[in-house]
């Protein structure tokens, strides 16, 4: 029976900001150890969503559930210990700028005391590793980062604790295609390595079609589709269509001011 | 009579606001003061903020109180000569400097300089998803973030205040020597006879209120920061203009608390 059970189950969600809804009843399964890729175009609720899900937003209404325990619902101890099985990757890396690079990988890991600061400071050494970059960048700060570096070290403090879940708000946004590429090749390698579950919003098709094993598009705080990953490019939908293919025409129209 | 109506409801949105704001305050503060007492404590990050917050604040009080003191003293020598009662000088430049210009100097000092710091930077912290990142993180901000600072400002004023009330009445005992011409022992002799314990620990107290009240208003702003640069930019200055105004305003209210008759 536990077989079966979605690691992310989310029924009927719904989270408005004032009058303006941004999902508006979201019933999403992700199943265990798969790739989920959730596309959609600017402000359509995708980063809402991965919000709600870790808790760091509060939904108007639905359910969230992770291995099947209601993350709204569960007391804040329960919702720390939840979250504790997600590792995060911002969309601008979201690193800490106080810190040096070695710290902010083992973050999580210091806060949880699995490690002293001297550990700490080898372990991320081996993590940095794991995402092709070498041990001596650890002794940097973010600051003196490239974007692609700074994307690499936000991955590797993402799965730093080896988390079951992994989530990905945007990961190759800012990045040229071939770090794009480079990234999601990381991510693809990491997710199988951990043998985590992974969710990814993005709006970048190739890289959809890279990470993920099934998709879903989100539109209007509703979703519209959902399928593997690889019909994302011929959906047979219109509206995912369009927008998979980029096209200036069809039943999406931009909210332009004249 | 829409006319008048209208002013009615914008005087209750306003008064709604203003309690709203009070209420939200109010909440913050009793939170980070609770993370203060409870585990886990990041004692680097204390560490890192006292010495921002003492340390480094050194320079910049230790200037203003020694100036202050010599213009109390040049100032009172003007009004004081014409009733031929110079020698109160050393009294009241230790009375003002203790009561009230060591603290709240300081204090305005401390909140320019530390008070905006610490808004900027939670709310860049914000506003880059560093905060979001701690929760993740299993860090809870408000304890990482939120309650060290507030036990920086509490401790490290008090010890500001200190350093201050010495260089204030250097600072009056060097005009007075060297500019006015008294004598350096009747002066340390009238300081000695007129500094007093009261004086002093009030002075204390008003400074660990004043450094709470800067780090919870450089905390509070930058928390609830938010619309990227300009957010950041209004919530610094926002950290400074208030903890300035409850400064002055909370100074009043313990001066008529210990000292009025």
């Amino acid at each position: 029976m536990t077989g079966t059970l979605p690691k992310i189950r989310i029924r009927d969600l719904h989270k408005s900001f004032g009058s303006k809804k941004v999902l508006d009843g979201i019933n999403l399964d992700v199943m265990p150890g798969t790739s989920f890729v959730i596309i959609g175009g600017s402000g359509s609720g995708k980063s809402v969503l991965l919000r709600c899900i870790l808790g760091l937003i509060t939904p108007d209404a639905g359910s969230i559930e992770i291995d099947g325990e209601d993350m709204i619902t569960a007391s804040p101890r329960r919702q720390d210990v939840l979250r504790g099985k997600i590792g995060m990757l911002f969309q601008n890396g979201a690193l800490f700028d106080s810190l040096p690079v070695w710290e902010n990988v083992t973050f999580g890991l210091l806060a949880l005391k699995r490690l002293t600061r001297k550990e700490a400071r080898t372990h991320a050494g081996g993590i940095l590793a794991q995402v092709g970059l070498d041990p001596s960048v650890g002794e940097l700060y973010p600051s003196e980062l490239s974007g692609g570096m700074q994307k690499r070290v936000g991955l590797a403090r993402a799965i730093a604790a080896q988390p079951d879940i992994l989530f990905f708000d945007e990961p190759t946004t800012g990045l040229d295609p071939i770090m794009g590429a480079v990234i999601d090749g990381l991510i693809v390698d990491c997710v199988k390595k951990l043998g985590s579950t992974a969710i990814a919003i993005t709006h970048d098709m190739a890289s959809a079609q890279r990470i993920g094993d099934e998709a879903a598009m989100l539109y209007k705080g509703q979703l519209i589709w959902q399928g593997p990953a690889s019909a994302l490019m011929d959906s047979g939908n219109a509206m995912v269509d369009q927008f998979t293919h980029g096209r200036r025409e069809g039943p999406i129209t931009m909210e332009l001011r004249r | 009579m829409d006319m008048l109506l209208d002013l009615v409801a914008r005087l209750g949105r306003t008064t709604l606001g203003l309690i709203r704001a009070a209420g939200s305050l109010t909440l913050f503060a009793l939170s980070g003061l609770s993370h203060i007492v409870r585990p886990p404590f990041y004692g680097r990050v204390f560490l890192s903020t006292f010495l921002e917050t003492g340390f480094f604040s050194l320079p910049v009080v230790a200037l203003t109180a020694l100036f202050s003191g010599g213009v109390i003293a040049l100032q009172s020598y003007t009004g004081f000569a014409q009733y031929h009662v110079q020698s109160a000088i050393a009294g009241i430049v230790v009375l003002a400097v203790t009561r009230e210009l060591g603290p709240v100097l300081a204090g305005l000092m401390v909140a320019g300089r530390v008070g905006a710091a610490m808004a900027a930077e939670i709310g860049t912290m914000r506003v880059t998803d560093q905060v979001d990142a701690l929760t993740t993180l299993s860090t809870n901000p408000m304890k990482y973030l939120v309650a060290p600072r507030l036990l920086a400002g509490l401790i490290a004023l008090p010890l500001l205040v200190l350093v201050a009330d010495v260089l204030g009445v250097a600072g009056g005992f060097t005009v007075s020597v060297v500019k006015l011409g008294f004598s350096p022992h009747a002066y340390i002799t009238a300081t000695l006879n007129s500094v007093k314990v009261i004086d002093v620990t009030v002075g204390l107290v008003k400074a660990a209120l004043f450094g709470f009240l800067i780090a919870l208003m450089g905390c509070y702003y930058g928390y609830n920061s938010k619309g990227g640069a300009e957010g950041v930019g209004t919530a610094t200055t926002s950290a400074v203009v208030a903890a300035s105004i409850l400064l002055l305003a909370f100074d009043y209210l313990l001066t008529d608390l210990f000292f009025s008759q």
